[in-house]
């Protein structure tokens, strides 16, 4: 990355209307198919179809990423990559930390609380 | 509408009532404030100043006046910060027994969280801030920070939470809860008063100044390094910086969420908080400490880069274990995120959770530990110079490497369990912070002083500063650790037991003696100035440096560089002179400059009222403030007048005059 003065992001990937299109197609897709979930009442957990459901919404924070904000494994010198993975970790550190630690708390503190949640 | 209703629109929960004028200390405080207030505004205007304050200070979007700027608010809250302890130090000594000392409970508990907030929001915070906005695109051979009106409206945001801190001390009250205002404590039940109110939206907005000066500067050193300059060749300090910037921007969205879901609690009754309606209160401790553990090391990490640049220096030799350093403080980095429990574990985790987040708190100290052998390998074999801030360095090292290990001692969950909420624990991190941060930064502003103002500063009084500071320090803190061991606890205004009296007199000298360094620190500040022309740095490199702000004139000329540095080894501008570096003296291209604007302070202003609004309830007044701060932001968005060149011969009539001081010189 040396060099980068003045230098706008030139190894971009290229917008194109195919791309574009593609990306919303899928997120269309994406989106509807979670919807449809919900309204037929497809899976009868609801802590399951949560489940799928976030895991769709994962699969579209990827498209997103790839055909509207045209990143890739090389856009900005990897920087974007590292960033992503650095953010990944972090969001996984506090995501999973506090609800290791808050269970934890229930259990040890509320233990009330825990026999209602079953 | 009535009468009432109109002044409730207006004036909210603010009357005659919300003025504290029954009570002589804030009056007398308020009073003193008011003169010396009043005295600085008579003599700016009698000097005619406030047009040159205006055009050169206050909407400069030049890095390095936006980074002095941040370092006279942090000197401005450290005073009012300490003020703070040595009330508190001699309520602490004076209340023993039957003496009720001189601060009533209400008042006390107002005082050391303010104290807290203060310390780490508006001194600490500010001050790495305005060492590395001054510093960073300096030493990256940058011409400035890669958002310049960004960076001054972040810094005035920050100090648009410092008026509303001030603020609370003489129009109604300050949070009575501790720095990190837990709830239920915090909520709307147990603090209905403004305090809560006043904490939260002064953080909130200081907040958006600091994630934003955090994307800026990590931009600006991810985009605008000088050619050549790859990372393992920047300069540590930058490197440390890079690290805190990262974690700004991770951390501070977790504080600034974590306060919004606090001030819906308390403004529209949700209950992410409370102890009822599936509210859950360890969420907020939890969700804080995440924040609050990096914020840590946020501090620090710029400090640890103060020192490596000072360590090489003064010893005249490469920093020892260059990439050692950088790992370091990368696995720091991403550590601090691991950590975050150490901070409650006695509130019920259990001993799996405790464990892990025992032996992560052990492995963090690895790292640092290893950042302080490389500092004394430096030193090894070295020609020390012991100017002023080798002084600070050898003070931190000694000092930080105790509270490293008081720290590590509470790091194990047993000890913990004895020693939480105990004054060992507010020993340890003041041993830290101030070991730390504080003398990192008191040894960059002497290390750096030359660079901005063109003299050094003088070394008698920082002599006499760094001497009353460091034997203060352990008058203070260390018979804090004996009363810790002993059992008393944090946070109180009276105490039975006549035995503990005699160590917090001790601790109350030990203050005492921090003021004397406090005011050794102003008062060399002002001999400097007046013996500026002996302390003169006509070179641009008083300490014979070994990065590139030391390659411009001392202060730099406001382009910084009249041409990018090329970088061919870490130490650039050491490199530089070995290799016989010839400045260029023609040649010289118009620079491309960006323009001040008033759109920062305007903004910061507009946002203060709507803070004190909200604070108040006067609904009308924040929905106006609201739609004022849109309206200028919009309109700011279509000011496009915002840059110009510098001519060439401008340029070239600057870089003159160096060539004539640097011949004068030699």
């Amino acid at each position: 990355m040396s060099g980068s003065n003045d230098h706008h992001g030139g190894d971009m990937p290229h917008s194109t209307f195919k791309g574009y299109m593609t990306g919303f197609v899928l997120s269309v897709i994406l989106t509807a198919i979670p919807f449809w979930l919900v309204m037929a009442d497809v899976i009868k957990d609801t802590g399951m179809t949560a489940l799928v459901i976030l895991g769709f919404a994962a699969v579209q924070i990827v498209v997103h990423m790839i055909y509207f904000l045209h990143m890739n494994f090389q856009s900005e010198g990897g920087w974007n990559m590292l960033a992503l993975i650095f953010t990944s970790v972090i969001v996984f550190i506090a995501l999973a930390g506090s609800l290791w630690v808050m269970y934890h708390l229930n259990v040890n503190m509320m233990p009330g609380l825990m026999k209602e949640y079953g | 509408m009535s009468e009432l209703d109109l002044t409730k629109l207006i004036f909210g929960r603010l009357t005659l009532e919300s003025i504290p004028y029954h009570e002589p200390i804030l009056i007398v405080t308020f009073v003193m404030v008011a003169l010396g207030g009043l005295a600085l505004l008579g003599f700016i205007t009698y000097k005619k100043a406030w047009g040159y304050l205006w055009s050169e200070w206050f909407t400069s979007i030049d890095h390095k006046k936006i980074g002095i700027m941040y370092m006279v608010l942090a000197i401005v809250m450290l005073l009012r910060g300490f003020s703070d302890a040595i009330l508190m130090r001699i309520q602490q000594a004076w209340a023993v027994g039957d003496a009720a000392g001189y601060l009533p409970p209400d008042h006390y508990d107002q005082i050391f969280t303010a104290h807290g907030v203060i310390m780490i929001f508006f001194v600490a915070m500010p001050m790495i801030t305005g060492i590395m906005n001054y510093v960073v695109p300096l030493q990256i051979g940058a011409r400035d920070v890669a958002f310049p009106f960004l960076n001054n409206f972040s810094f005035w945001m920050t100090t648009s939470g410092a008026v509303l801190v001030m603020a609370s001390l003489f129009v109604g009250e300050f949070a009575k809860t501790g720095w990190l205002a837990y709830p239920p404590v915090s909520g709307i039940i147990k603090s209905p008063g403004v305090g809560v109110d006043y904490y939260i939206w002064s953080l909130q907005l200081a907040g958006v100044g600091t994630l934003l000066s955090g994307v800026n500067l990590l931009v600006t050193i991810v985009k605008m390094r000088a050619p050549g300059m790859s990372l393992m060749r920047m300069p540590v300090f930058s490197w440390t910086a890079l690290c805190t910037n990262v974690l700004i921007v991770a951390a501070f969205p977790v504080l600034t969420a974590v306060l919004a879901m606090l001030a819906l609690d308390r403004y529209l009754g949700t209950a992410f908080f409370t102890s009822d309606l599936g509210g859950n209160v360890m969420m907020y401790i939890n969700l804080i400490w995440i924040w609050g553990h990096p914020e840590v090391y946020i501090l620090v990490l710029p400090a640890f880069g103060v020192f490596s640049e000072i360590v090489s220096t003064f010893s005249r030799k490469r920093l020892f274990g260059y990439a050692s350093m950088v790992y370091a403080t990368v696995v720091i980095t991403v550590l601090s995120y691991l950590v975050w429990l150490h901070h409650f574990f006695t509130m019920g985790s259990g001993p799996t959770v405790n464990s892990f987040f025992g032996i992560t708190t052990m492995i963090i100290s690895i790292p640092t530990g290893a950042k302080v052998f490389n500092w004394l390998f430096t030193m090894y074999r070295g020609r020390i110079e012991m100017e002023v801030p080798m002084l600070w360095t050898l003070g931190f090292i000694i000092t930080f490497v105790i509270g490293g290990m008081t720290g590590v001692l509470l790091a194990v969950p047993p000890a913990d369990f004895v020693l939480h909420n105990s004054l060992f624990l507010v020993a340890h991190f003041h041993n830290v912070i101030i070991g730390g941060v504080l003398f990192g930064m008191f040894a960059g502003i002497t290390y750096w002083y030359p660079k901005a103002f063109g003299y050094k500063l003088d070394p008698f009084w920082g002599k006499m500063s760094f001497w009353f500071w460091t034997i203060g320090f352990y008058f203070a803190f260390m018979p804090l650790y004996v009363l810790g061991l002993m059992g008393v606890t944090r946070r109180m205004n009276h105490f039975d037991d006549p035995s503990v009296q005699i160590w917090f007199i001790i601790a109350a000298f030990g203050a005492f003696l921090i003021a004397i360094g406090i005011a050794s620190f102003l008062i060399q500040l002002v001999v400097s100035y007046r013996r500026r022309d002996e302390l003169r740095d006509e070179t641009g490199d008083p300490w014979h440096g070994r990065t590139l702000e030391w390659s411009t004139s001392s202060p730099p000329p406001y382009y910084n560089f009249a041409f990018t540095p090329r970088v061919h080894d870490m130490d650039a501008w050491w490199q530089m002179k070995e290799h016989g570096y010839k400045r260029p003296e023609e040649g010289f291209l118009p620079i491309h400059m960006p323009k001040n604007t008033g759109a920062g302070i305007i903004l910061a202003g507009i946002a203060t009222v709507l803070g004190f609004a909200l604070i108040w309830h006067m609904w009308l007044l924040a929905g106006i403030s609201f739609l004022a701060l849109l309206a200028v932001a919009i309109g700011h968005t279509f000011n496009y007048d915002r840059d110009y060149h510098i001519p060439a011969d401008e340029v070239a009539g600057i870089e003159a005059n160096r060539t004539r001081m640097l011949a004068n010189h030699v």
